[in-house]
Order: C-alpha cells, then sequence, then structure tokens
C-alpha cells in the first residue's frame, strides 16, 4: 500500500506534521495484551466491586435496580443496532428508525404529552435543557423556579448550565419534606420563564402538583415536570398535572445500573412547543413508492443546520437507551409495567410497616411511591452495619436513609434491613 | 414496511408476571391519594414474548452497523467494535453497581475510572482530566464553560466572543452559543486550512479562544498550528481541541504538546466504542494544569493503595451529568486502550492514515478531490466530475447502498461544494478498500453512461427515498392509533 502511495515508510504518512510537534517516542502506556490476559484483567477488577447481583440494594435516589427482561439483554446485542451510527440514511436505516418512532411514541403515551424527541443524555440534563428551552422561549424572561426536592445532582447540572448567562435559577426551600407551595408562588412573577417540579420528589414523596401548575400558567410560564417513569403506571401523568414539559430518567426501563450510566434522557413536550424540543426526533413520511417510511426531521432546530443559532448543542444521544426502554415496554406490556409500579410500593408499604414495628419512623408523613426517608441519628453507622451484613443500604441523609424499594426485593431481604437498622 | 409494535397488539398475550407476593396486599387506592393517581393504564404494546423478539429483530435487520460492512462515514470514525469489551462491560461487577454504593464497595471500577483519566492524559499530552461528559457536544460544553470560568476567575470580562473556523463542524458554534459566547466565523484559505491572516484580524481582547479540529474536517493536519497557538495565547485567549477526529494523529502527536488548552475526545470514535444507533457515547474533557480547578466534579483520585472520588474542588464549573458520565462506554474503552497499548494504539493511527490516503489515491480520477495531497484519518471528495451529467453528491451515497456500502459523510464540512467525506478507519483490509474503490469506481462510471441508474438509487434497497419536505411541514412523530 505504502509502495502505491510512492511512500517507503508509515513515518512518512506525517511528514505534514512539524517534527518537533511529534511525539517521537511511544506513549507511556503498558505494552498491549491478548483477548486472554484482558479477559482475566476485566474479571479481577470486577470482582474488586459489590454489585447488586450478589447484595440486595436499597439505595435508589435517582438510580433503581429494576429487572431487567432476558430478552432485552440478548436483543439490545444485535449488533446491526449497536454498532451503527445515527440513522442519517433513512433507506439503510429505517429498522432504527422505526424503533425510535415507536419509542416516541411510548414516551408520549407514558407521559401524556403529544411530542417526545429521541433521547437526552440524562435526567439531569434533560431537566436542564428543558429549563434553557422555557428561557429561551420566553423572549426574555430569564428565572427558572425550582424547589430543592428536585435531586440534588440536577440542581448542581441546573447550576452549571446556567453559567451561560441566560438563566437564572430561583431555588425554593422546601418545608417539612415537600414543596413549599406559598413559596414557590410567590417567588413566581412576569419574569419568570418556568416552574419545575419533581415527582415523585427526590425524597420519594408525591407532591401536589396543582398549585405549582396554577401558578406558573396564570403568569404564563411553562410547568416542567420531572418524573420517574415506573411510577407512571399508576400515578397522575404530566399531561394530567398540566406540564408543558416533561422530563426524567428513563434508567428504571431496563438499563442496568452501570455506575451511573449510560441511562436515558427523556422529554415531552405539548403540541405547541414541537418545533423547539431539543435532539433528533423521527417522524413518518413516505418513499418514492407512496410506501410509508421514516425519517430524521424537523432537522432545522438542530446544529449541523442552525449552527451558532441553535438553541441546544445535542448531536449524539443515548438511542440504545431509548432502544432499551421501549424493548423493556413492549416486553412488561401495559399490564406488567402496573404491576412493577404496585409491587415497588407495595414492598414500601411493608418495608415501612415492618421499620415503625421496629421502633422507627419516617422522616416525612406524607405519601410515596417506592421511596422514603427513615429517620437514622446517624445514618453512616447504620449503613456501615447494613454493609458489614451484606445489605447494599440508602442515600445517606443528614438524620436519616433514604430507602428505595424495587420489584426485585423480597419481603425477608426488607426484614433483614429491618432487623440491622432496628438494632442500630 | 413492518407494521409498528402497536399495530400488532394481542389484547391478553404478554405474560409478564412478577413472583408471588408474600406481603399482605394493601390497595394503592388506600395508601395514595386518589388525585394523585392514574385513572387509565398507558397505551403500550400488548404482545407475547415471541412477538416482541420477532419484532425487534426484524427491525435490526433493517438496520446497518460495523458489524454488517464498511462504514466510511467520515468525521465519525466507525471502526470496529471488539467483542471483549462488550463482554467486559456486562460483567455484573461493572454493569451492576449502584452509583451511591460506598466507594470502598467498587474501588477496581474506581480504579478503571481513576486509570481512564491517567491514560487519556498521556495520549493527547494534557494534565488532568473529567469524563463526565456523555458525547463529543457535551464536552464541547463542559470545555468551552471551563474557558469561560477561566477568563472569569481572572476577572477577564470582556471576553464574550468565540472563534470557530468555516469548516468547524456544528456543535463547535452550537456549544459557543449555547455557553453564551457570540460566534466568529474564521475563514479557510485556498488549502484548506485556517487563514492566518482572518484570524490576526479578529483575535482580540474580546475573544475567549479558538475552537479547533485537527487534523480538521478536511483531514489535513493544520500545519500551521504552532503560529495558530501563538496568535491565540498572545491575544490571551485560549485553544480548544475538538478530539473527534483525534484518529487521525493518536501515538504519533499530541494536542497538549501543539498548544491546546483544553480538550475533548470521543470515546465512542478514536476509542473503538460502539455508536449505539445514534450513541451512547462518552466524551472525556481534558486540560492543562493552570485549568484543572475548573473541572466538573467528582474527579477520580488516589490516595495510597485507595481510590476515592474527590468533590472538594471550590472553583469546578460544577455537575455536567447525573453521577460519574457514561460508566458503561469508559469501561469499553478502557479494555480498548489496554489491548492496544501504547504501540498499538499509534499503529491504529497509521493504519487509519494509511487506509486513507491509499483509498484517496485510488478515488482520484473517478472523483473530484480538492485537497488531494497527503491526508490523515479522511479525506473529502465531491461529485464535481458527476455535475455535467446531473448527479449529485446525495445520488452517489444512494447508489452506494445497492452496492451494499453505507454511505460516507455528505454535505459536509460546509465549505467544499457537493462534499463526499470518506473516512475508512483503520479496521478494514486493503481488499475491503479495493472493493469499496471498485464499487465507487463503478458508480463514477454509471455516472457518465447511465446517470439516471444513479439519480433514481437507491433500487435494492428496503425504501425508496423519502419524502422529507412533507415529514417536516406536515409532522407525525407518533403513532395515533388506527
Ligand atoms: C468534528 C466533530 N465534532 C463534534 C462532534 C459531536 O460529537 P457527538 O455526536 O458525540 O456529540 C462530531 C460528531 O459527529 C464531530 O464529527
Amino acid at each position: 500500500m505504502l509502495q502505491t502511495l510512492g511512500l517507503s515508510s508509515l513515518d512518512q504518512l506525517f511528514s505534514d506534521i512539524q517534527a518537533d510537534l511529534q511525539l517521537g517516542r511511544e506513549l507511556n502506556i503498558p505494552a498491549g495484551c491478548g483477548e486472554m490476559d484482558l479477559r482475566s484483567h476485566l474479571k479481577e477488577l470486577a470482582a474488586r466491586n459489590r454489585s447488586t447481583e450478589d447484595f440486595p440494594c436499597f439505595l435508589g435516589a435517582g438510580a433503581y435496580d429494576h429487572y431487567i427482561p432476558a430478552a432485552l439483554e440478548q436483543l439490545l446485542l444485535r449488533s446491526e443496532f449497536y454498532t451503527a451510527y445515527t440513522p442519517y440514511q433513512p433507506e439503510i436505516s429505517q429498522g432504527i428508525l422505526q424503533s425510535i418512532f415507536e419509542y416516541q411514541t411510548m414516551m408520549c403515551n407514558l407521559t401524556g404529552l403529544d411530542v417526545s424527541n429521541a433521547s437526552l443524555y440524562d435526567g439531569g440534563s434533560a431537566l436542564a435543557e428543558a429549563c434553557s428551552l422555557a428561557c429561551v422561549n420566553s423572549k426574555g424572561r430569564r428565572k427558572v423556579v425550582v424547589p430543592d426536592t428536585v435531586h440534588p445532582e440536577y440542581l448542581e447540572i441546573l447550576k452549571t448550565y446556567s453559567l451561560a448567562g441566560h438563566m437564572e435559577i430561583v431555588l425554593v426551600p422546601s418545608r417539612k419534606g415537600a414543596v413549599d407551595i406559598e413559596a414557590v408562588e410567590s417567588a413566581i412573577d412576569d419574569q419568570t420563564a418556568a416552574a419545575v417540579i419533581q415527582q415523585p420528589s427526590f425524597y420519594g414523596v408525591i407532591e401536589d402538583a396543582g398549585p405549582i401548575e396554577k401558578a406558573i400558567h396564570a403568569h404564563k410560564g411553562l410547568f416542567i415536570l420531572a418524573a420517574e417513569p415506573i411510577s407512571l403506571a399508576i400515578l397522575k401523568s404530566p399531561g394530567q398535572w398540566g406540564a408543558d414539559i416533561a422530563v426524567g430518567e428513563g434508567q428504571p426501563l431496563g438499563m442496568s445500573l452501570s455506575m451511573g450510566g449510560p441511562y436515558l434522557g427523556f422529554m415531552t413536550v405539548r403540541k405547541s412547543l414541537m418545533r423547539k424540543i431539543p435532539g433528533r426526533i423521527v417522524g413518518q413520511t413516505t418513499d418514492g413508492n407512496g410506501k410509508i417510511a421514516y425519517v430524521l426531521t424537523l432537522q432545522a432546530r438542530e446544529q449541523h443546520i442552525r449552527r451558532e443559532q441553535a438553541t441546544s448543542n445535542i448531536c449524539s444521544n443515548q438511542a440504545l437507551c431509548a432502544l432499551a426502554a421501549s424493548m423493556y415496554l413492549t416486553l412488561v406490556g401495559p399490564q406488567g409495567l402496573t404491576d412493577i409500579a404496585r409491587r415497588c410500593h407495595q414492598l414500601a408499604l411493608y418495608a415501612r410497616q415492618a421499620l415503625e414495628q421496629a421502633g422507627l419512623r419516617l422522616k416525612y408523613d406524607r405519601p410515596f411511591f417506592n421511596e422514603f426517608a427513615v429517620s437514622i441519628t446517624d445514618p453512616a453507622a447504620a449503613n456501615r452495619r447494613l454493609q458489614e451484613n451484606g445489605i447494599i443500604g440508602g442515600y445517606e441523609m443528614k438524620d436519616a436513609l433514604l430507602l428505595a424499594f424495587t420489584e426485585k426485593r423480597t419481603t425477608a431481604e426488607i426484614d433483614r434491613l429491618v432487623a440491622i437498622l432496628g438494632g442500630v | 414496511m413492518s407494521k409498528l409494535i402497536f399495530e400488532k397488539n394481542i389484547p391478553g398475550s404478554n405474560a409478564f408476571s412478577l413472583p408471588v407476593f408474600d406481603g399482605g396486599h394493601p390497595a394503592v387506592e388506600t395508601s395514595i391519594p386518589a388525585q394523585f393517581l392514574r385513572q387509565a393504564q398507558p397505551q403500550l404494546p400488548e404482545v407475547s414474548e415471541v412477538e416482541a423478539v420477532r419484532h425487534f429483530t426484524e427491525l435490526s435487520t433493517r438496520a446497518y452497523g460495523v458489524d454488517s460492512g464498511l462504514y466510511p462515514l467520515g468525521s465519525c470514525t466507525m471502526k470496529y467494535n471488539p467483542k471483549i469489551n462488550e463482554w467486559g462491560a456486562r460483567l455484573p461487577g461493572m454493569a451492576c453497581l449502584h452509583p451511591y454504593q460506598p466507594q470502598d464497595t467498587m474501588q477496581g471500577a474506581l480504579q478503571l475510572y481513576y486509570e481512564m483519566q491517567a491514560m487519556l492524559a498521556e495520549i493527547t499530552g494534557m494534565d488532568s482530566f473529567s469524563l463526565q461528559p456523555a458525547a463529543g457536544a457535551h464536552g464541547e460544553m463542559t470545555g468551552v464553560l471551563i474557558m469561560k470560568a477561566y477568563h472569569q476567575h481572572r476577572q477577564d470580562h470582556k471576553r464574550t466572543r468565540m472563534m470557530v473556523p468555516d469548516s468547524a463542524h456544528g456543535t463547535n458554534p452550537a456549544t459557543a452559543n449555547v455557553v453564551g459566547f457570540d460566534v466568529i466565523e474564521i475563514k479557510s484559505g485556498a488549502r484548506g486550512l485556517v487563514d492566518l491572516e482572518d484570524l490576526r484580524a479578529k483575535m482580540s481582547d474580546e475573544v475567549a479562544g479558538l475552537m479547533l479540529t485537527n487534523p480538521n474536517t478536511l483531514g489535513l493536519f493544520e500545519e500551521d498550528i504552532e503560529e495558530i497557538a501563538a496568535i491565540v495565547h498572545e491575544g490571551g485567549g485560549l485553544l480548544y481541541y475538538d478530539g473527534a477526529n483525534l484518529n487521525g494523529i493518536m501515538g504519533v502527536a499530541r494536542p497538549g504538546d501543539m498548544g491546546f488548552d483544553v480538550v475533548h475526545v470521543n470515546l465512542h470514535k478514536t476509542f473503538s466504542t460502539p455508536h449505539g444507533g445514534g450513541g451512547p457515547g462518552s466524551g472525556p474533557v481534558g486540560v492543562k494544569s493552570p485549568l484543572a480547578d475548573f473541572l466538573p466534579v467528582p474527579v477520580a483520585a488516589k490516595q495510597g493503595d485507595t481510590y476515592r472520588f474527590d468533590y472538594d474542588r471550590p472553583l469546578s464549573i460544577g455537575k455536567v451529568k447525573n453521577f460519574y458520565g457514561n460508566f458503561g462506554v469508559i469501561v469499553k474503552a478502557y479494555a480498548y486502550i489496554k489491548a492496544l497499548g501504547g504501540a498499538g494504539l499509534k499503529e491504529a493511527c497509521q493504519h487509519a492514515v494509511l487506509n486513507a490516503n491509499y483509498l484517496r489515491h485510488r478515488l482520484r480520477g473517478a472523483y473530484h478531490i480538492p485537497q488531494d495531497r497527503l491526508c490523515k484519518h479522511e479525506f473529502v471528495a465531491t461529485s464535481r466530475n458527476q455535475t455535467p451529467q446531473g448527479v449529485t453528491t446525495l445520488d452517489i451515497a444512494k447508489r452506494l447502498i445497492d452496492y451494499g456500502y453505507h454511505p460516507p459523510t455528505v454535505y459536509f464540512p460546509l465549505i467544499v461544494h457537493e462534499a463526499i467525506m470518506i473516512e475508512p478507519t483503520e479496521t478494514e483490509a486493503r481488499q475491503r478498500l479495493d472493493d469499496f474503490a471498485a464499487a465507487m469506481e463503478a458508480i463514477a462510471r454509471e455516472a457518465q453512461e447511465n446517470p439516471e441508474v444513479v439519480i433514481q438509487a437507491p433500487h435494492n434497497a428496503d425504501i425508496k427515498r423519502v419524502d422529507e419536505v412533507t415529514a417536516a411541514r406536515k409532522p407525525v412523530l407518533k403513532w395515533e392509533g388506527s
């Protein structure tokens, strides 16, 4: 090949890089290895981690240990899906495009809104994109009112995105674990582009979103609801709450915990925001023979066309995670999703009862879905005890442990949890 | 055209079930106030497992991945994705870790994370890395926020503009805008490189920096990089490196040695993690030490033999991503680097560049190549030779589908009229490059002798070309029921 090019060495392929800019040495990275050595090395690293396969996990706080159907894991390994790029060429990508169209439909149905994009990075960045959209869309409003019951990492991300200078986050402290509705109402004014609520809240509480919806709409701002997707099988949808934008973390829908990623940011909006929603969207159309076909559409919103006028820069998203979500929803179906949601809730009820019998109290006496905070004087010590007993404990708050219950947990595991916590 | 999953509904056929519950049966209706409950189940598919499996299997047959064949999509580095990397990421000890579990219960994962930061720093010549960003554009946003924080920290509040070459990927100007900068476009000169005069004229004390891709989107190394760096630095600006094209210099030269202050790399390009049909990716960001304090939190640190996440970084721009980034993707890229080692990474780059130049050589004549000289990992051809017959770049792309190939990137970069951007990557054998070149040559012949066959392409694909105008004018974005 070099000969064809009239060259005598591979080095000559880099003659356009000045000699003093070339590294001139080998990278200081250990010599490569074959597959068998690599396999042992990865196994050895993995063996030094405690996995939720081996230890019951009561951690939630934005990432949940749900069951993933075997069929999903296998289907996701169809390499026509996972080794493909973004479906820019519709004639060779109908399978992927159709799967995204189906995903969009499922997310709209779940959230009760009209238009879904093809995915965003994760729940936190989806919320930041939604707030950004609201500010840009409002032509001049900069304020976003956010209660501190939203996931602390989402709040951090929101703060980082706001360094761009186009939005001002007004953080409203909560009262007794719930949104302080009066404080939110008084924070909202005619400069407010949007008000946010997370449902259930970071602390697991199901909130009354109604008054906030009324207040923000009275001031002509947008109502953004960050939802947990499995709970939507039984809880009122963002659309029913009157949300203009729903966002959230799609990880519970068939994604492994994977130490925090890759997950799935979802976003759905009502129709009037269709041309404002960030990210890719698939639409249905026809081909030259009049056959139904799918294609990336409304691309005039996106960075590769709009360039410096684009209001979001997202390009690659979390497509394979969106595919996992639509496989998950297909495999469990509407009844399965409802059963899962109910089971999570029932296990949480069972745990509350057991904890109370052991003399412990929930920190907040409010309705919950599958997560709640239990008051504990020394949560770190409690977690250590749990760890010593082979249980992955809860999320440590100042004076409480936030515990989550998925359908994978059993009453026996909860009994063990309570026995240890009760003895602290 | 296959039915949508919703059109395959057979009510009651879904057999998903949970274990029997032994904890009593309190009704949801009694524990959650009715006003918070949904009245009807969401409309979701109702199919049996076999129907679901067949549905998605059928969809997969109407997709094309790197595993299907050569994928010369310029700027996307569609190299082979080794299977052992998938295996590693799916080990329960990697895939089943809760992000908040105690750090002493995930030391193996933390070690991997920490070493990955260090290896990326070595490969790019930077001092510190954050693995948080979820994709290239997310890395750009993180990097540009760091540049902004740096200037502001120095009380240099005048710098409200960002320079971006006209050859740049759309995410560069979009990122600058999203982060709150006014974009100044820098012209490319006749040789397809940054026009130094234009750069000099536009650099000022209002400019925060320059976002540059090197090799650039024409696949050309910016030979004046030292001069470019000097102009930007002397003007008080910072130099940003879009690492989407790192595959063209990996192991041979490093952005850090060329004067770049901030870089992002795409693990889903250079480091072989699969693109997943559009994601997930991972876009780590590296910086030189004066910028290290501004990196997002957390950063993995090592104390003695223990690894931990460090959040105590008061000047940090904060978080850009939940938890620690796309860890599952990071595991695959780590495995890739471990398998290749220092020498192997350089070899990968050398062969990527060899393959690109070989194809460029093969296709010259049949196709117009505006910058027909030594390129790096990719090159840009055009359909100019085919224009007299009325054949466009899009036609050629669609005709390639008939020949069994995924088309190259088309109509990008914008500075080349009717661009066909070809990046073969190092994982193609010479024989496969010859096959691809033969297909391209056959299409060029067809364009001369029988242009209609190209203009009407594709002929053998799943569908004909689609009506994109109606798709955008009258959007149908979900299934509304039959
Ligand atoms: C040159 C360049 N920069 C940036 C990006 C954006 O990367 P991502 O899609 O991962 O956000 C791309 C992706 O195509 C690219 O080619």
